[in-house]
Formats: C-alpha cells, structure tokens, sequence
C-alpha cells in the first residue's frame, strides 16, 4: 500500500508545532501501525533527518505508553484499541492518515507525538491506593470476596492510565481515568476504610491538573482500550456526594 | 574466590536463621540513610515502596514516563504460590523441588527454598493492596494449572495478572512518593553506575526530555531493570527493556551469571514478515486446553481442517505422555524447533506450530472457552485477523526470560559492596530454566520480602561512613565518560540506523546462540559480533540533538548489547553439556533430549570483565545439593 501521512511535529513545550507531509510507499498491511511509523522513521534517518518521536513501549496494548490522535481519534479508527493493537490492513491503499499527539491542558507536549501524562500519576499520589504497608497485611482467604465482586472491581482495575480518555473528551476531562481507580479500589472489603478521603483528594488533585469536568457524552467510554464502562463515573459521584455529606 | 552468603543450618529454617541475625538500623539513622532503586516493575517499586515505609529515603528512577509501565505488567498468566488452597497436596518443599527441577538443578537450594516459602507472604500483601485475582463462587480464591507441575498454585487475575500485581506496587509507590519518603524520577535512564572506594556510591542519569546529565548519590544502589531478552530484537519484550544498566554496572566491576541461559517461549505468534517489531506472546494458560500438533508429512499444504486426524503429529503429547501439552517451556520450544526445522512447519513463512482448541471446544463447548481464554483470542484475531474458534492457532518459539543476570549472593548484593539486583536483574532463583508465573512471584518475593531485610543489614554497617558526596571526583569522570559517548554517537554519522544493527545481532544471536548452539556456530558468532561492532562505531546515525531523542537512547543501548552478546556467546561455548534453556548440539542422546553434565558443570558461571578489548574471566560458583537428588529431568 501506499500512504500519505500529515503528521504533528514540536520542537518543545514552548515552540509552535506544525503538520509536515510524509509519503510511504510499500506499506504492508500486516504492519501494526507503529511499525509503520518505524519505517518511516528508518527513511528519516537515511535521509539524516530527525526521527518522529512518539511513545511506545510494550506493543500489546496493555502497558499504556501509547497513544496518539489517528484521523480525529484517540488510538485511531477501531473502538477499543490501542494505538499499537491497529495494523494497517485497517487502512486502504492511498489513504491519507492524520496523526496528532493526545490534546489535553494537562498532558503538554514533549516534542512531536510525546506527551506529558505526569498528572494521572499525581491524582493517583492524591489516594489511589490502599495503605497496607509490607508485612501488615493478614491470610488472603480471611477476607472472602464474591466472585461478582471481585469480576466487577477488576473492570475497574483493568485501567492501563493510557489518556485516551481526556484526549477523546471535549472538555479534557479524567473523570474515566480518576473514577476507575476510585471505583476499583472502594468496591473491595480492603479499600473501604479509606474510600472517603480517597475520593475527595483524588477529585481534588484531578481539578488542580488542569481537566475539564464532565458532560456526559460518554465520548472517552468508546475510545477506552479496556472497555472501562462510564458506570464507574456515576460511582465515583456516589462516593464523593457521600463523603461530602457525611463527614466533617 | 565467591561467596554466596548462605545461612548455616537445616534448608527449611535458612531463612528464619538470617532474618533472627540480621543487623537492624534505628529510625533515626534510616532517615539519614539514602537508597537509590533504578527500575519500577514488581521488583523495584516493592523494594522502593517498602524501604520508604521502613523510613529510608529513597529515589526511583524509571525510563517509561511513568512507573506504571514497567514491563512487569505484561505478565498474562499468573503468580504461583505454594498456599494449597486446592488441597492436592502442595507445600513449599514441593514448590521449591519443582523449581529447582524445572531449572534443571543449576540453581542455589537455599534461595530457591526462599523463593517458596516467601510466596505465601505475596499473595496475603496483594490481596491487602487491592489486587482483584480471580475468586470462586464462595468469595474465595481460585487457582489454576501451569507447565511443569502437577498441582494447581497459580493464581491470577484474568490475562492480566503482572499489571494487577503492578498496579499494587506502583501505587504502593506514589503513596510514598505523596508522603515525601520517595523521590521518583520518570524518563531518565541510569547511564553508569559511581564507585567510591570500590563500594556503590551513586549513579549518572540522563533526563530523557531535556537531554540533562544528572549525579545520583546513595549509601546503596538497587538495579531493578529486568531482563534483557530483547537482545534478539525479536522478542515478547517491550521495545525501551534493555540491559544497560547491569551491564554498566558490570563494566564497573559487577560479575554476570549465567549470561547464556535465556528461555525461549513455546506459545509467541509467528513472526509474519521484516517489518516486524516485537513478538506477541499468547499465555501459557492456553496450553491447559490447546493441542498442539503439526502436519505428520513435510511440506503439507493443505488447510488446518483439511488434514485427517491420523495425519497430524501432536508431538508433545508423543514425545512427553506425562506432562504432554504442559511440558516446560524449554522442552516445548525445542520440540517445535525441531519440528519446524525438519520441514513440518506451518503458515506463511513455515515457522510455526498448531495449537488446536477444537477438542476442547467439543468437550467444554464454546462459551466454556470464551470464559476462560476469551481476550486472548480477540488479541489474536486483532493481531492476524483468524478466528481461532475456527480454525487453530498458529504459534511459534519467541525469546522471552532472561534467567542469566547479574550475580548475587544470598542477600541478593552484587560482587560490587552496595550494590543489589533484585529481580529479572540477578540470575539467582530460576537456574537454567524459569518455571511459568514464577517471575511475577520472584520479582514480588525479591522486593517486597528479601531486599527489605538485606538492604538495611548492609546500611547497618554504613552509618557512620559519610554518604557519598557528588562532587567526588569519581563522580566526574563517570558523568565527562558518559558525555564522551554521547557525544561519540552524534557524531559517528554515518549511513545506518541503530536499530539495523539490533535487527542484524538479534538475528545472529537466534540461530546461534537461541533455543540450540554448538561450538562452530557460536565461535562465528563471536567473530560475527566483533565485525558488527566495528562496523557500528563506523556506519551508526543518530540523527537529531542531544535533547529529547529516542534514536540516541537506542544507539546506548544497542551498543551495549554488542558486547553482552558476546559474552552470551563466550558463557555457552563454556559451558559443555546441556541443561535447561542451554542447548548444546553436542550433549544430546540419540532422541534429541538434553544431556547434563553434573560431573563437570554442577556450577554457576560467573564472568568478571577485565577491560574493553579483553576477554572476561571465568570465575565457578559450585552448586550443592543436599535436599534434592540430581535427576534426569525427564517429563515422558
């Protein structure tokens, strides 16, 4: 196949960026379309010019490094699907392909495709966790937990912290990505003390990073590789109206 | 002559004996006492997370852009754990035979105990961290089947269970990292590590967004940075995994095991042309239900469907009738080689193997399979575009585990004084032969439970030192060394890319020294990499700054690779038998299986490296077994 590429390039953070046009004859269509920018890249270097930065590390679509705006969407055309789970027989011949970084306040870019997704690991700082220091915790099977329970808690936990959600948001929001882990962590017996504070200093972190709110359109929910279901957001508001109301 | 530090006393109570003994720092001086943790998989951010909890303070470095991506969490099937929860009869004895077994008795008895016994404490801290494993009806904890045992001790969390144990520690990390105990550094890459009166001082980083050379001190170094299996290119590895940090760290003086010993995984998905980056691996899970066969005559080409029962060759189940379809990893890779290799190779380039579920489909029914395997066969539909309910899969042999690291001792500490490498990083648990879900649990077992009782028994005598100063002059000649190669990189520009010559090593390396080697071929090697190194100080271009660049991290790594293939290549041509991952044409009976050599090779090869331009020395770690019988490893 042949392929035409319009193609987001940035210096830095600071610099304007620009679209620049690639040609890229002898596409294989069992390339996965990272690979398809590696032989771009390759042409690049022959020609001794700078490579297209992106990010990529696992290439099977679960360590949540990649991602970039294919044609208008996050990860591209296929519901889902990470960027490097897309092969190019997704494509025809001829085609011409659009490729940004995620755009999001909060998620600056580094130069080209690679961006900043340092915020998600701050929100996660403010409380995504349990506080079970090593050795403190107790027999595995003394907290018995339902299979449905624990089926459900694993959807939420299935989060890979890929962006695709505030890049797919009009507003730029993380509730997707804020109310996974909340909801994953507050649907456990062990997560339920905390689940409180967690809540109210994760929503409050999300809001210092620059996300927008949320308006519903369920937009990130179709873009999510792991199918996280917006149904976690709705709990995610349960659990911050519950713990504004009830505690001091 | 190499110590390994292991506790005197009955196997069972070794480790009880050391932690009894070991030395102890009071919270007052912890605070005092800095450790830096480079790598945040299982095995880093545990050790980091839990030294921070004990009150050091602690800096994490990590390549990716975030902890969380470590590729730890690319695990699929499990986490073993002798908890018996099944009732069929395990206990840690029987866990650590098997392990020592599966590593075809190259491993040490007492850290192989260590590793059983410690994996009932993992499986209590990740439930209590939150990690949702998969449970039965009655709220309890389910398990399942892997290669090379006969008991059910893995536990899991669908196909994902390294991000779920991941996720634990990473966010065990952030809340340490909140509480001000860690600093954590994303996007920089250890570039050398600092020696101060030949103990670990500290190390030189490089941040990968703004290109700045960085000094790092500690009164202790820990390398958590897993394996380096994507020295082949090809490989079910992330694209950034690398060995450069250990083996800088050997370079300063730091002996590397049982370099050669990488396993090859059976169920990967062929490769399907050059373009290709990386191998997909399918979970190991799926040989429960799978057969795997080949056509019976060379060169068949008729369709999967098309070939009669009596026509195929299921020739796991032939050649090993016990354990069949679920023999080990190495015996399943080398039984497909030889299969592909005698023209019995399927799919479009002939490099693959059948794993058929339409048995299992007609025993369980569809849904049944759909239950149990269903993301991984929407994984292969996405990546092939065949629907393996239909028709079988196709897989193949892919590079996967490094069992060879850096030595350590029982304490897991290097030949370097302060300097430790925990996980996939040290060669210490798996021998010559890693078990399934067993890396998830020593990365775990490492970090959480050993390096957290080690660690401090080293610091305790470093209390009254002054912690190293980053002004040192050793410090300096570190940093001018790594801007010398920085430099020397941007400025070879010539014709060809880095990864050129990561794809010409990788393939060098997979037919000489893979899944099979003999002398011939890996003397060629080594010929054939000194020619390639040449080549790449003369012909490499990395193009762009020295800012952010992803070509001159790769032109780093690469380079490193050109040399720890040749001591891949020198470890195997050493070592004359076979045993686990290490195939030796030469040492092998008339059907083709492995022939050990306990007489003579009962020891662990620890390589000290002598200079640049001269060949490593060989240093013997003898192996001794007084709990296990040295057996034939035969699954028949």
């Amino acid at each position: 196949m042949k392929i035409h590429l319009k193609i987001w390039r940035q210096e830095n953070a600071g610099a304007d960026g620009r679209l620049m046009d690639y040609e890229l004859g002898e596409v294989d269509e069992n390339m996965s379309f990272l690979e398809m920018l590696d032989s771009l890249n390759e042409q690049l270097i022959a020609r001794s010019e700078r490579v297209i930065e992106f990010d990529h590390d696992c290439r099977e679509g679960i360590c949540g490094q990649c991602g970039v705006m294919i044609n208008g969407r996050a990860h591209g055309p296929l519901d889902h699907t990470t960027t490097c789970q897309l092969h190019m027989r997704t494509f025809r011949d001829g085609d011409t392909i659009l490729i940004e970084p995620f755009r999001a306040a909060a998620f600056p870019v580094l130069r080209d495709l690679k961006i900043d997704r340092s915020a998600f690991d701050r929100i996660i700082q403010a409380g995504g966790f349990i506080s079970a220091n090593t050795g403190q915790a107790p027999e595995a099977n003394s907290i018995p937990i339902g299979h449905e329970m624990a089926e459900s808690a694993f959807d939420s936990a299935a989060c890979i912290g890929c962006g695709a959600c505030a890049a797919s948001c009009k507003n730029a929001s993380a509730v997707l990505f804020t109310s996974a882990k909340i909801s994953h962590l507050a649907q456990l017996p062990q997560g339920k003390v905390e689940r409180e504070l967690r809540v109210r200093k994760m929503v409050a972190q999300m809001d210092a990073e620059a996300f927008g709110g949320c308006s519903d359109t369920r937009a990130c929910e179709v873009e999510c590789p792991q199918q996280i279901s917006v149904a976690n957001i709705a709990r995610m508001n349960r659990e911050y109206l519950t713990a504004s109301w009830f505690s001091v | 002559m190499l110590n390994a530090k292991i506790p005197e006393g009955p196997l069972k109570d070794k480790w009880t004996h050391y932690k009894e003994h070991s030395r102890l720092v009071n919270p007052a001086n912890r605070r005092k006492l800095e450790v830096i943790v480079v790598g945040t998989g299982l095995a880093g951010a545990s050790c980091a997370a839990s030294l921070a909890e004990q009150g050091y303070r602690v800096k994490s470095f990590c390549f990716q852009d975030s902890a969380r991506r470590a590729h730890s969490v690319a695990a699929q099937g499990g986490v073993n754990a002798a908890k018996n929860y099944k009732n069929d009869g395990d206990n840690v004895f029987r866990m650590f035979y098997d392990t020592i077994k599966g590593g075809d008795f190259r491993s040490r008895e007492a850290n192989v105990y260590r590793l059983a016994e410690c994996s009932l404490n993992l499986i209590d801290q990740a439930v209590a961290q939150g990690v949702p494993f998969a449970r039965e009806y009655g709220g309890y904890l389910n398990n399942r089947s892997f290669g090379g045992v006969q008991v059910s001790r893995t536990f899991y969390a669908r196909g994902q269970t390294g991000q779920q144990l991941l996720l634990g520690a990473y966010q065990a990390l952030m809340r340490q990292t909140a509480a001000g105990q860690v600093q954590t550094f994303t996007r920089h890459e250890m570039l050398d590590l600092v020696l101060i009166d030949g103990k670990a001082a500290g190390i030189i980083t490089r941040d990968l967004v703004t290109g700045q050379i960085e000094r790092h001190a500690a009164n202790a170094v820990v390398l958590a940075t897993g394996g380096y299996g994507k020295i082949y290119y090809l490989s079910t590895l992330a694209m950034g995994c690398n060995g450069s940090a250990i083996w800088r760290a050997h370079k300063k003086g730091a002996f590397m095991a049982g370099t050669s010993w990488i396993q090859i995984h059976p169920t990967s998905l062929p490769q399907s042309g050059s373009h290709q980056s990386k191998l997909t691996l399918m979970s190991e899970s799926l040989r429960n239900d799978g057969r795997i066969w080949v056509p019976a005559k060379q060169g068949d080409a008729r369709a999967a469907g098309e070939i009669p029962e009596d026509e195929r060759d299921y020739y796991l189940e032939r050649r090993y009738p016990a354990f069949g379809n679920l023999s080990p990893r190495d015996i399943a890779s080398r039984a497909a080689k030889e299969r592909i290799d005698a023209g019995h190779g399927v799919g479009a380039m002939k490099n693959a193997v059948y794993l058929d579920f339409s048995k299992a489909i007609k025993e369980q029914g569809e849904g049944k399979i759909r239950e149990k395997y269903g993301n991984l066969f929407r994984m292969y539909q996405k990546i092939t575009g065949i629907d393996a309910y239909h028709q079988p899969m196709m897989i193949s042999p892919a590079a996967h585990f490094t069992m060879g690291g850096l030595w350590v001792d029982y304490e897991l500490m290097t030949t370097i004084p302060g300097l430790f490498a925990l996980g996939e990083a040290n060669f210490a648990d798996h021998g010559a032969n890693r078990l399934g879900a067993n890396s998830l649990l020593q990365a775990c077992v490492d970090g959480y439970f050993i390096a957290p009782y080690t660690i401090p028994n080293f610091l305790a005598g470093e209390i009254n030192t002054p912690r190293p100063a980053v002004d040192h002059p050793a410090f300096a000649e570190a940093e001018a060394a790594v801007r010398k190669q920085l430099d020397l990189f941007l400025n070879i520009k010539g014709k060809l890319s880095a990864d050129h010559f990561h794809k010409t090593l990788g393939a060098l390396l997979y037919d000489k020294c893979g899944l099979a080697r003999n002398a011939d071929g890996l003397r060629e090697a080594i010929a054939g990499i000194g020619e390639l190194r040449n080549s790449f100080y003369r012909d490499l271009n990395v193009t762009g700054d020295g800012l952010l660049n992803s070509e001159l991290e790769k032109a780093g790594r690469v380079a490193d690779y050109l040399e720890l293939g040749e001591l891949m290549c020198r470890d195997a041509l050493s070592r004359e038998e076979s045993c686990g991952a290490h195939f030796r044409e030469e040492h092998q009976t008339k059907d083709g299986e492995a022939v050990r050599n306990d007489e003579d090779f009962c020891f662990v090869s620890a390589w000290e490296w002598m200079g640049a331009g001269k060949e490593q020395v060989l240093h013997r770690e003898p192996l001794e077994f007084e709990n296990v019988k040295l057996t034939v490893r035969s699954y028949k």
